[in-house]
């Protein structure tokens, strides 16, 4: 299904739940967070949280800053 | 020299740093080790979906660090507190630098959306540290609304002017229930000398460092102003004269024969 990542479209190939989009991205163990549809979704919530067709992923990471 | 004390936390090192603009986080890391600071700051950004770079947590986790993440960025309360939730999740701390600066020429902070923000993060368990402006008022209302610090800009972000609010800090230092952190500015190690000797509880330093042609090295010149100045305000600085008539520290014997 196609669904926005940081506002680029991205082909979830398979699953479709949050564990299933980090999976398929590498993401990392940690340091970075997910939100689905401007909601923040906890890491121990990713496998149960279905992501639909045309939802709205941010996903963040560490960078420098003061 | 006193612990610093936040949200029940003890710190030794009274210098907390920024970790932008370094040439390298290799640069960064070592200017952070030799600064002999326990506070660094971390900021967030969308990750690429073909994401290659160096990460830069790996260079700034280190046990005896509290990362303190920043929500530079945000424009408004609502979305400091997406932020924040965005970064507790992402670096496991509810350590937060409050910074809510819509405006991009000055980065000034804007004083009613981080007020705001700061009571709805207190209520939601984050431990607070907003940037704000050097503004008496404006920080009681902060420390009331439970911020874990003050942390009042000595002048606009990144502009190394030193202390041009320094009235303000004086006010902002005598009346706080809160740890004071001079933030934004700081120039110079001298800046930082003379926030702490004003009885300042901390320095937040970036640019200064970062800049620097040689930032390891001035990263332990700010160390070293830092532990003076508040070496000095813990010594108890003399009163300043109001006039310029000397006053002999020495005894005014006479040699000659008058």
């Amino acid at each position: 299904m196609k669904i926005q990542v940081n506002n680029k479209e991205t082909e979830l190939t398979q699953g479709n739940n949050v564990a299933s989009l980090a999976l398929q991205l590498k993401l990392p163990e940690q340091g970075v967070a997910v939100a689905l549809n401007n909601r923040m979704i906890p890491r121990s919530q990713w496998a149960e949280q279905e992501i639909k067709e045309g939802d709205s992923l941010v996903i963040i990471k560490a960078a420098c800053g003061g | 020299m006193e612990k610093l004390i936040i949200a029940g936390r003890e710190f030794d090192s009274r210098l907390f740093l920024g970790t932008g603009k370094f040439n390298s986080n290799q640069q960064m890391e070592e200017a952070i080790l030799a600064s002999g600071t326990e506070m660094v700051t971390v900021a967030m950004k969308r990750i690429e979906l073909e994401d290659k770079e160096d990460d830069m947590l790996r260079h700034i986790v280190h046990p005896h660090i509290q990362l303190l993440p920043n929500t530079s960025g945000v424009r408004t309360a609502e979305e400091a507190v997406f932020a924040a939730q965005m970064a507790r999740e992402a670096f496991g701390t509810n350590w937060l630098k409050l910074e809510i600066h819509p405006d991009p020429r000055y980065l000034l902070p804007d004083s009613t959306e981080t007020l705001k923000a700061t009571e709805e993060l207190v209520k939601l368990g984050f431990v607070v540290l907003p940037y704000c402006q050097a503004d008496p008022t404006l920080c009681k209302r902060l420390e009331e609304a439970g911020a874990a610090t003050v942390m009042p800009l000595a002048a606009p972000i990144g502009t190394n002017k030193g202390l041009q609010t320094r009235d303000f800090l004086r006010i902002i230092i005598e009346q706080s229930n809160v740890p004071v952190v001079v933030d934004a500015g700081i120039g110079a190690p001298s800046h930082a000398a003379e926030a702490m000797e004003m009885g300042a509880a901390a320095c937040l330093v970036n640019t200064a460092i970062a800049v620097a042609r040689n930032p390891v090295e001035m990263a332990i010149a700010f160390k070293e102003a830092v532990i003076a100045g508040r070496r000095a305000y813990e010594a108890g600085l003399g009163i300043q004269a109001d006039n310029l008539v000397a006053s002999a520290s020495s005894p005014l014997t006479s040699f000659l024969n008058e």
